[in-house]
């Protein structure tokens, strides 16, 4: 990792350029505590608020609650249900997609593949089809009457209660394959040749050359894609949104931030605060702890 | 070889799909093989889908091209100015603001929606530009990424040359760090890009005139609205047609950068 000791110069004894640092620091300090900072304040003081009534058709007031919306998350079935969707959903669409990635990255760096260029361009190209777009491309794609794959969409509801969160898993899929794979093979290309002169010297085979020395070097790249589609999958909600409209079978509650959003029209603004919070904690206790556990320096 | 092909397949069938049913008749569109063109209809349909709702959807890109565009230009440059600033001088509270940012990265954009809605509408500016744009330019990981960069591929040497030439401080930064961090800022403006176009999350909670809307927003309303309004389907098609189109342009324009510069991030 870096370190931005800068050479030369041992101990600065006072600051200097104190201008200079204020016009390139307070830009974006100033929107970065508006609009990150305050907003995350704001939400945990939203969350402790309830709506109180004066009667039954009395003006709503809100007034302080102290934890009490917190123990209704804690209560609500619908929260800890669209929770452990999206874990099942992150559990088995992360370690496929990733597995991908690095598949095609290795295949990309080995001698097997001709046509670099253009399987890295073709992979790539979902990237550019927004979430929402893509979702709504692969509705059409899995409708009965639509599709191409018709002889597959009329035997096999893929929008069934049982299918469509595998089908929202292959649209995530789709669209980041080929966006973690360039991150991986970005980071293969910057192994220099001579490391793997020796294994090659050796005669070792592609395969043990891939799983020996390139995986192990391109950890922390593949690392950094692992949380980024942990903090994606826990935030999963335009494809859905989306499929709410193919698929009766997705409720305004399918993951917690569809949950958030239909909490915040009730109106129940503390409550969806209050979820919010826990969301956002929780994502930043997952993938801070997935960093602890895989004991690699792939932030700093 | 034959995974790659059979990937290649995978990953383009469905733009493949996208731009035939883009070029069809309404009826045609169930009928006729999807993966094949029959009547080319494609002006056609460009012309009904540009024209529907009062040519609404060509406001749409545009709006997408304003939120993204310069959403991403103005975020680079703070984010780059931050990040230069805390890879190049020592200054108290430097590793707190760093770490701060750092924590940024981890924090979901869409968990900031709401409060943000809810900020907005305490000043009563929610549904208008800014409420979408600004949000939308503060980029923590830009700020991870330029300091990273800059720490390595900024030498102290040249600042210091520069100083003894008498050039000031931001103005290096704009004529000699800029040059040389540039593989860097582009691979944050495009990772910038990238994230405000396709951003859902903030638009919807945010606004409500539909002359706003991000064609991503935009394109998902008339989707909602397909069983009511059948002609809408085509018009969805065309429409996701159209606003793919964009990115694709800048990526295959940005290309040498991102080749290079996405590993960056990953490999120090």
């Amino acid at each position: 990792m870096t370190t931005a000791v800068v050479p030369g110069r041992r101990r600065a004894p006072r600051v200097t350029h104190k201008r200079a640092i204020a016009v390139f620091v307070a830009p974006f300090a100033t929107l970065f505590t508006l609009f990150y900072l305050v907003p995350i304040g704001y939400a945990v003081y939203q969350s402790t608020l309830v709506v109180e009534r004066e009667g039954t058709f009395g003006p709503p007031t809100q007034v302080f609650g102290g934890l009490a919306q917190y123990a209704q998350v804690m209560q609500s079935s619908a929260f800890w249900d669209s929770v452990l969707r999206v874990l099942l959903f992150g559990i088995v669409q992360v370690p496929v997609m990733l597995g991908l990635a690095l598949l095609f990255a290795l295949l990309l760096d080995s001698p097997l593949v001709r046509g670099r260029r253009f399987f890295r361009l073709a992979f790539f190209v979902p990237y550019a089809v927004p979430g929402v777009i893509a979702a709504i491309m692969w509705g059409f794609l899995y409708s009965p009457n639509l599709s191409p794959f018709r002889p597959v969409t009329q035997s096999v509801d893929l929008l069934s209660a049982d299918l469509v969160l595998w089908a929202i898993a292959n649209v995530v899929t789709w669209v980041f394959v080929g966006y973690n794979m360039l991150i991986i093979y970005s980071s293969l290309l910057a192994i220099p040749a001579e490391v793997y002169e020796a294994a090659r010297l050796d005669g070792a085979s592609q395969v043990r050359i891939a799983w020996s020395i390139k995986i192990p070097l391109v950890m922390p790249a593949i690392i950094l894609t692992a949380i980024f589609s942990i903090i994606g999958t826990l935030q999963l909600l335009a494809e859905p949104q989306v499929f709410r409209t193919f698929s009766s079978a997705v409720t305004s509650t399918f993951t917690p931030n569809l949950l958030v959003y239909s909490t915040a029209s009730v109106p129940n603004v503390p409550l969806a605060a209050a979820f919010s919070v826990v969301l956002a904690l929780a994502t930043f206790v997952l993938s801070f702890t997935f960093l602890k556990v895989t004991q690699r320096k792939a932030f700093q | 070889m034959t995974i790659m092909v059979v990937f290649t397949v995978y990953f383009l069938i469905p733009i493949w799909w996208l731009l035939v049913a883009a070029t069809k008749e309404r009826g045609d569109l169930t009928t006729t093989n999807a993966l094949w063109f029959s009547d080319l209809n494609l002006v056609e349909n460009l012309a009904a889908t540009t024209g529907y709702g009062g040519g609404v959807l060509p406001r749409w890109l545009l709006n997408s091209v304003l939120y993204a565009g310069g959403g991403a230009l103005l975020g680079t440059l703070l984010a780059g100015m931050c990040g230069y600033a805390l890879a190049k001088y020592r200054f108290p509270g430097r590793e707190l603001v760093f770490n701060v940012v750092l924590g940024g990265v981890l924090v979901p954009a869409t968990a900031l929606a709401l409060p943000l809605f809810l900020l907005f509408s305490q000043v009563n500016a929610t549904n208008t530009f800014w409420s979408v744009f600004l949000p939308s330019i503060v980029s923590p990981f830009g700020v991870y990424l330029t300091r990273i960069f800059a720490a390595s591929a900024v030498p102290e040497e040249l600042l210091e040359a520069a100083r003894l030439d008498g050039s000031g401080e931001v103005r290096t930064f704009f004529t000699v760090a800029v040059r040389l961090m540039f593989p860097a800022l582009v691979t944050v403006f495009l990772f910038q890009f990238v994230a405000i176009w396709n951003n859902f999350f903030l638009p919807l909670i945010m606004l409500r005139d539909e002359r706003l809307f991000p064609v991503t927003l935009g394109l998902y309303t008339w989707n909602t609205q397909v069983n009511q309004v059948p002609e809408l389907r085509l018009y969805v098609l065309t429409g996701a047609l159209l606003s793919i189109v964009p990115l694709i342009v800048v990526f295959l324009l940005l290309q040498r950068f991102w080749r290079g510069g996405l590993g960056t991030g990953a490999l120090k």
